[in-house]
């Protein structure tokens, strides 16, 4: 054998050099999700001379006076109620019609069901502002314009796509034996849902309601151009942008991302799912 | 009385056709095996009779009343399905009892039927449990005293024992055959082991190609295959073939010897490997392989060109690359047709 060695890294300095960029490049991806979250809680929770104030403390001083002022703030819980009805309402509308959608893509062939989950996603490529003008349009011929009803319609389309798809991929994970089992047993289709499928999914779904939910609680295209009177939070905020000191924006900003963190935290499991990564 | 009796039925998907126009008739109480490959239209038969699938064509009738247009819970039926189909989020007690709570019976009947079917196939101490804290066998038995809970007319079985262990098979297949006989309901059974359908079945229907090649008693179906198939098929080894060339009338000439055959225009030989023996005078085979299996030893060997197997004595002394003699019984020799390969009797 020749003893020509070829001058370079040895093999644990290479690997040494990967495990740092490797480590590094998830610490960049933590910060960048972890870091405004920080920002924004530390703000809300501080008193409303520090907001302004830097540097910053690590643990905010837990003074509640931005929070209040926030919540005494003209139309606030106005507007957090309405977020609710509209939120409540989009959860409702798209697994009332998500649900069965999935169940019919996972239980039976029919033609057009390619072209039928194509067309689902597509929902989505539309931008929502080239909808909007139109949408307003059309809601104040039919006087859905600002009503929470036309504002959750609009919602319950864009949650619509992740429904059918998280409902598809449960209903595809529950065997088809089982329901087989149960008509030969004597239930009616329905029977079967209700009996063996629906407490089997029962977890799912309520995921991806809760996912619908977080949908419509964080949209703010939408809400800003469909309602005038009854805004969401995410529209009042937006439109009291630059007439509002800074600490309310920062307690708005924290009471929007907080239930949305807490539910997607609770659900991430079915969301997992819904992209076809392993769940357990 | 729950007599089967299935008129004309056929199966397309698509352009595919898994059943070809299938009559057969089940007797009430008999025990019918649906033998074949995968693929051959067994499970599809069975899916028919079920009400899982609808039948393309034809008649499914059970007691006396047509029913292939009733759903399975009209037709008087249990099925047991090859993964087990356990309800994952019911109790044992309660998989067992789910088709009684359909039905509307009464708690103590209920509670009466599911203590007596749980014994019977031995889950007793398991009521509480559920699937996810059973093994597989345990799992099966939830599922037949399940359907025996019913006591339906019909049980329906797919392959109920494809999914257990070898030693855990046999148990469970003495246990079904004791525990089907004393329900007295008509069973249809499918499966691919040629074992298990020969020990269970009062009749079984080879099936082939979405056809059905023989419906007869096991013993039937082994010694006189209605087709080449069913003798390629049942038997382990299976069958042996050979070319015949005729030899004056009714006499054919297999392998440079002669034998008394049917009087047809073409014929095949056949004969089953232990319906061999050693003697001086037969068909000349070259050993191959030889292989010794504890009361008798399989030997691979060649005769004419053509692979053949015989199954020997383990006392005798035999190598590869020995030329032994093997003399056919004559009373167990068969002939097929080489165009339709149908028997020729």
């Amino acid at each position: 054998m020749s003893d020509v060695t070829i001058p370079g890294p040895r093999r644990e300095e290479v690997n040494r050099a990967g495990r740092f960029l490797f480590g590094a490049g998830i610490a960049l991806l933590v910060l960048w999700v972890l870091v405004p979250i920080w920002f924004l809680f530390v703000n809300a929770l501080s008193a409303p001379s520090e907001v302004t104030g830097f540097p910053k403390r690590f643990w905010p001083s837990f003074d509640l006076a931005s929070v209040r002022f926030f919540w005494n703030f003209q139309g606030v819980t106005n507007a957090l109620w309405n977020s609710i009805k509209v939120a409540v309402l989009t959860m409702i509308l798209s697994i009332g019609m998500g649900a069965p959608a999935g169940y019919a893509l996972s239980r039976f062939d029919f033609p057009g069901k390619e072209f039928f989950r194509v067309l689902v996603i597509m929902t989505r490529a539309f931008p929502l502002p080239l909808l909007a003008l139109p949408l307003a349009v059309m809601f104040i011929r039919t006087g859905l314009d600002d009503t929470v009803l036309g504002l959750a319609l609009v919602h319950a389309m864009l949650a619509l796509p992740f429904a059918v798809l998280i409902t598809f991929s449960l209903f595809s994970g529950i065997p088809v034996e089982l329901e087989e089992a149960a008509w030969t047993l004597g239930c009616t289709r329905l029977q079967a849902f209700v009996k063996v499928v629906l407490p089997l999914a029962l977890p799912g779904i309520a995921a991806s309601a809760v996912f619908a939910f977080v949908i419509s609680w964080n949209e703010v295209f939408a809400a800003a151009v469909l309602t005038i009177e009854n805004r969401t939070l995410t529209a009042f905020l937006l439109q009291s942008l630059n007439v509002s000191p800074l600490p309310l924006k920062f307690a708005g900003g924290a009471a929007l991302v907080l239930p949305a963190l807490i539910f997607i935290f609770a659900v991430r499991k079915y969301l997992f799912a819904m992209w076809g990564i392993a769940n357990r | 009385m729950a007599e089967i009796v299935i008129k004309g039925v056929a199966k397309q998907f698509g352009a595919f056709t898994a059943l070809h126009s299938v009559d057969l008739t089940i007797a009430d109480q008999e025990f019918m095996v649906l033998l074949g490959a995968s693929g051959c239209g067994k499970t599809t038969l069975l899916r028919i009779i079920a009400g899982l699938e609808a039948p393309s064509q034809g008649e499914v009738w059970i007691g006396g009343r047509r029913v292939d247009h009733l759903p399975p819970r009209a037709r008087g039926i249990a099925m047991v399905f090859q993964n087990y189909a356990v309800f994952p989020h019911l109790t044992v007690f309660e998989n067992i009892a789910f088709g009684l709570r359909m039905a509307n019976m009464p708690q103590a009947e209920v509670e009466r039927r599911v203590t007596r079917t749980a014994e019977l196939m031995h889950i007793g101490q398991l009521l509480k449990r559920y699937s996810g804290e059973l093994s597989g066998g345990q799992r099966q038995r939830v599922a037949v005293a399940r359907a025996l809970a019913m006591e339906p007319d019909v049980i329906l079985m797919d392959e109920p024992l494809s999914n257990l262990d070898a030693l855990l098979r046999l148990e469970m297949r003495a246990e079904l055959k004791g525990v089907l006989a004393q329900s007295k309901t008509t069973t249809i059974y499918v499966t691919h082991d040629q074992v298990e359908a020969m020990s269970l079945a009062d009749r079984i229907s080879v099936m082939n190609g979405g056809y059905i090649v023989q419906a007869d008693r096991p013993t039937e179906v082994y010694r006189n295959p209605a087709a080449r198939f069913v003798g390629s098929f049942i038997g382990n080894p299976p069958m042996n073939f050979l070319p015949a060339s005729p030899d004056g009338a009714g006499r054919w000439r297999v392998a440079g010897r002669v034998f008394d055959g049917p009087h047809a225009e073409a014929a095949e030989f056949a004969i089953r490997p232990e319906d061999l023996q050693a003697a001086s005078d037969g068909l000349n085979a070259e050993v191959r392989v030889v292989e010794p299996l504890g009361p008798h030893t399989l030997i691979t060997a060649e005769v004419a060109g053509q692979p053949f197997r015989a199954v020997l004595e383990s006392d005798r002394q035999v190598a590869p690359g020995d030329v032994i003699t093997l003399a056919p019984v004559p009373d167990r020799i068969r002939w097929f047709d080489p165009e339709t390969h149908k028997a020729i009797a």
